[in-house]
């Protein structure tokens, strides 16, 4: 028998409380998982593209550029004053925009925050803190093939 | 009218109305010199209503897919009756009130109305201004035409810059990683369903808290708001309110009739940002700051150093009531005026000046 004045260490009604408070968590936690979940779309598996045929030699002038799509990314090419033809990821470092080749200044420009990047794609002027990630370009006869990671 | 008596007398003998006409009947607005701005709030609501309204009429033509959705905005503006006007007071109607509710709050602000016993009312108000922002930001993208494609691209990255949740909070507005048309009817469910609904809640919670309490008056005002006697809620605030809320019926039809809301051309995900994109006007002064900044600050990027303010600025606003501690005894310290003039003339300004052609 307990002595009257004896209190367990932890009450009935401490240990009820609990015992409801977690499950009540754990039903909540429980229907908000699936939500969670489910508001992120699942990978849609893509075929890796590392290597597209972006244009024709042809159709890009001297001091012109040309957006083509990388992917589900767009990418620019871009052909020099001086003949050579380059390429890069025309997503802007700055806020995701697609960049533009503005053959009056002879510069990659960003028309969302006014961000350059210069031939190479080194930002040279503006907010953008990087430079554009640069791709491989080959020649075959007309057509023009951009390599990722080059 | 004896039908009506009736039918009074019927829900009377039900329900007991007897304490909501008493409470109606002694409701009262004070009289002074700047009584004029007790009208930003319900001028706000009436462009609300405004937006609900219409909005439930462009969801009878609107199709919210990348495929659909610019030819749908196009049927809607050139093929349905009317049309035309429907969308434009839409897009008048939400521009008008986020500026009344912009008005609202510097009047509030001024007036020192956030303070004890108060704050809820301000926190509320300030969470449902955040909410007219995600109306306007959601629904500029519901066209699909070019510039709101990038204004979304370039919105939903800064949203990526928070720290930790970042990643997760981009993929949840864009629906994947890039701005695509999953991204399109995602903001669409946003817009109609879970905005208006959070919308409806706070705004319920805010009119209550201010039928609770009653119109402030500020300490400099009292002395007037004693001598003169208050305005009758029902029928003479009532009354007036509604010349306001007619004026802004004009100009919503005369700014559709005469500036019809541009559709633009359809979003290309494979194309260049187009020259002389800007967002909405109430961004501006934001997008304008962002441009200004370097690439690299104090050895930090800085549109992440811009962001960081800009959430910093905001977090304050959203604390004056506690952080404003003369307010609660209606001594507010000047250092909270100044604060409060000086975030007024950064934002016009830098608006105007954007619109002005000041930043290249």
């Amino acid at each position: 028998m307990r002595a009257a004045n004896e209190t367990p260490a932890v009450s009935r009604r401490t240990a009820l409380n609990w015992l409801l408070g977690t499950s009540l968590g754990a039903t909540v936690a429980a229907a908000l998982y699936p939500v969670f979940r489910f508001v992120i779309p699942p990978q849609v598996a893509e075929a890796p593209v590392n290597r597209v045929l972006a244009g024709k030699l042809s159709e890009l002038p001297d001091n012109s550029g040309k957006i083509f799509r990388f992917g589900s990314k767009p990418g620019i090419l871009i052909r020099t004053p001086t003949g050579e033809v380059r390429a890069f990821s025309a997503v802007c470092t700055h806020l995701n925009c697609t960049v533009q080749y503005r053959p009056d200044l002879q510069h990659i420009w960003c028309a969302c925050h006014n961000g350059q990047y210069d031939l190479q794609g080194k930002n040279i002027a503006g907010p953008p803190p990087r430079p554009l990630e640069a791709y491989k370009v080959d020649i075959a006869g007309d057509d023009l093939y951009v390599t990722k990671g080059a | 009218m004896r039908a009506l008596d009736k039918l009074w007398q019927a829900l009377d003998e039900r329900l007991e109305l007897d304490p909501i006409v008493e409470f109606v009947a002694h409701k009262v607005v004070p009289r002074h010199r700047h009584s004029w701005a007790y009208y930003f709030g319900g001028f706000t609501m009436f462009f609300f209503f405004v937006q609900v309204a219409t909005g439930i009429l462009l969801l009878l033509y609107y199709r919210p897919t990348a495929e659909a959705a610019f030819e749908s905005v196009q049927f809607i503006v050139t093929r349905v009756p009317f049309g035309w006007l429907v969308r434009s007071v839409h897009s008048w109607s939400a521009n008008l009130m986020i500026l009344s509710a912009f008005a609202h709050m510097f009047s509030v602000y001024f007036m020192g109305s956030y303070a004890k016993p108060r704050e809820l009312t301000w926190w509320s108000g300030f969470a449902l201004l955040g909410l007219a922002m995600g109306f306007g930001f959601s629904g500029y993208l519901l066209p699909w035409n070019q510039l709101s494609f990038f204004a979304t691209q370039v919105g939903t990255d800064m949203v990526s810059k928070v720290p930790f949740a970042g990643a997760w909070l981009l993929k949840f507005l864009r629906g994947g990683n890039e701005v695509t048309g999953a991204t399109l009817t995602r903001f669409f469910g946003f817009h109609v369903a879970v905005l208006p609904m959070l919308t409806a809640l706070l705004l319920a919670g805010h009119l209550a808290f201010i039928q609770r309490q009653g119109m402030h008056v500020p300490a400099s005002l009292e002395e007037e708001a004693k001598k003169r006697k208050p305005i009758r809620f029902v029928p003479n605030f009532m009354l007036r309110e509604g010349v306001v809320w007619l004026l802004g019926l004009a100009a919503l039809a005369a700014l559709a009739a005469f500036f019809p809301w541009e559709l633009g051309i359809k979003a290309d995900p494979f194309s260049s940002a187009p020259a002389g994109i800007k967002p909405e006007w109430y961004f501006l002064f934001m997008f304008e700051t962002l441009k200004l900044l370097p690439a690299h600050l104090l050895g930090i990027e800085g549109e992440l150093l811009g962001l960081g303010a800009f959430a910093l600025g905001g977090l304050v606003w959203f604390l004056v009531p506690v952080l404003d501690r003369g307010g609660r005894v209606g001594r507010r310290s000047r250092a909270f005026l100044a604060l409060g003039w000086v975030v007024l003339a950064y934002i016009v300004g830098f608006t105007f000046a954007s619109f002005a052609g000041v930043f290249k």
